[in-house]
């Protein structure tokens, strides 16, 4: 079979791979792969072509300032990524309400697209507060053996575990 | 020559641009742009996406520790703020089990034709935006807790090559027991 047309790999390949690209980040870049500063980034730099130049003045966009970095192209690259996957694979698909989602909540998209921003504000809010998110804690801190990334790791799956038992899981 | 590398601004960031597109492939590939995959992962139904994490966390450890030990790169561990890594942790795996997907597995997700996942990535750019609007008001809790760039190996005063084993073994047992009970 043609891995490239075959639409999941074993995780250990996939995994495998990542641990991979961790080095390449490190060797080639010296960076370690992360997703949620390029957020903060990203929101600074819409809040600046709003708000204007008094922007960069808040404490939190002078730590992050906001400019396309490394991070950032990685994140754009996500996209292309997936992209070209899914269209090799044939997975590429308009959704909409994702199946699990529709077993709980019905078949609303409103009521998906609502759940999304708010799922992801938290997510946005939660990842800048502890520091990273599940690539930049629990993949390259985790692999670092960063003390606060494991725990980040751990406390993003309680926290998910729990909610997803809740409310898809009707305990 | 590797340093002369890091200070090439636009190759680096084609660099950037390229891991990324291979970041996205294989997170595809693994199915973790898929909604569906990553809440049967938090009801543990479905196992894929730790066995992802797992074999990465291996994976990288071993190879980026060996490149710290003997390339020009260095680690660069996050600050150990134990305080805001929980309240934030937990923030997050709430709105990780609500959206299903996390910041890179998002954007993933929009490449495959995810339309809710476009709102997701709207609301996590709110989300980090009012971070960013209440950081001032909250630099106290932020720092207070803070241990400074920790590792498992020099918090504990252990071996690092003993860490980077004893971890491998835990990780691979648990993805062997979890083969074994047909996860």
């Amino acid at each position: 079979m043609n891995p490239f047309s075959s639409e999941l790999w074993s995780p250990y390949v996939v995994g495998a791979g990542i641990g991979v690209l961790l080095w390449l980040g490190f060797l080639l870049s010296n960076k370690a792969i992360g997703c949620s500063t390029a957020y903060a980034r990203t929101s600074g730099m819409a809040e600046k072509f709003v708000r204007g130049d008094k922007v960069k003045d808040k404490p939190y966009y002078k730590k992050f300032i906001p400019e396309i970095d490394w991070e950032w192209m990685l994140v754009l690259g996500i996209v292309v990524g997936a992209l070209i996957s899914s269209l090799l694979s044939g997975s590429f698909r308009i959704e909409m309400v994702p199946q699990v989602w529709e077993n709980t909540f019905g078949s609303s998209q409103i009521l998906r697209f609502a759940g999304a921003l708010i799922g992801g504000l938290l997510l946005g809010f939660g990842a800048r507060m502890a520091g990273g998110c599940t690539s930049g804690h629990g993949i390259s801190g985790t692999s670092q053996l960063s003390l606060g990334s494991w725990l980040a790791f751990l406390f993003f799956f309680i926290g998910g575990i729990l909610t997803a038992l809740i409310i898809y899981g009707g305990i | 020559m590797l340093e002369e590398l890091y200070k090439k601004r636009r190759t680096q960031l084609f660099l950037g641009f390229l891991i990324g597109v291979a970041f996205g492939f294989l997170l595809d590939r693994g199915g973790a742009t898929d909604f569906n995959i990553i809440v049967n992962q938090l009801l543990l139904k479905d196992f894929r996406v730790l066995k992802i994490i797992f074999t990465a966390i291996i994976t990288g450890m071993i190879g980026v520790h060996l490149i710290v030990r003997f390339l020009p790169p260095e680690l660069q561990p996050k600050p150990c703020q134990w305080k805001p890594i929980i309240i934030g942790g937990l923030i997050f795996g709430v709105g990780f089990a609500i959206l299903g997907l996390c910041p890179g597995t998002a954007t993933g997700a929009m490449g495959t034709g995810a339309i809710h996942a476009i709102f997701g990535v709207i609301g996590m750019l709110l989300g980090a935006g009012l971070f960013a609007s209440v950081y001032t008001h909250i630099e106290d809790f932020m720092s207070e807790s803070d241990l400074g760039p920790v590792t498992i190996p020099s918090y504990l005063e252990i071996n690092l090559w003993w860490v980077i084993g004893t971890l491998s073994i835990l990780l691979a047992i648990v993805m062997y027991l979890l083969e074994r009970a047909g996860f």
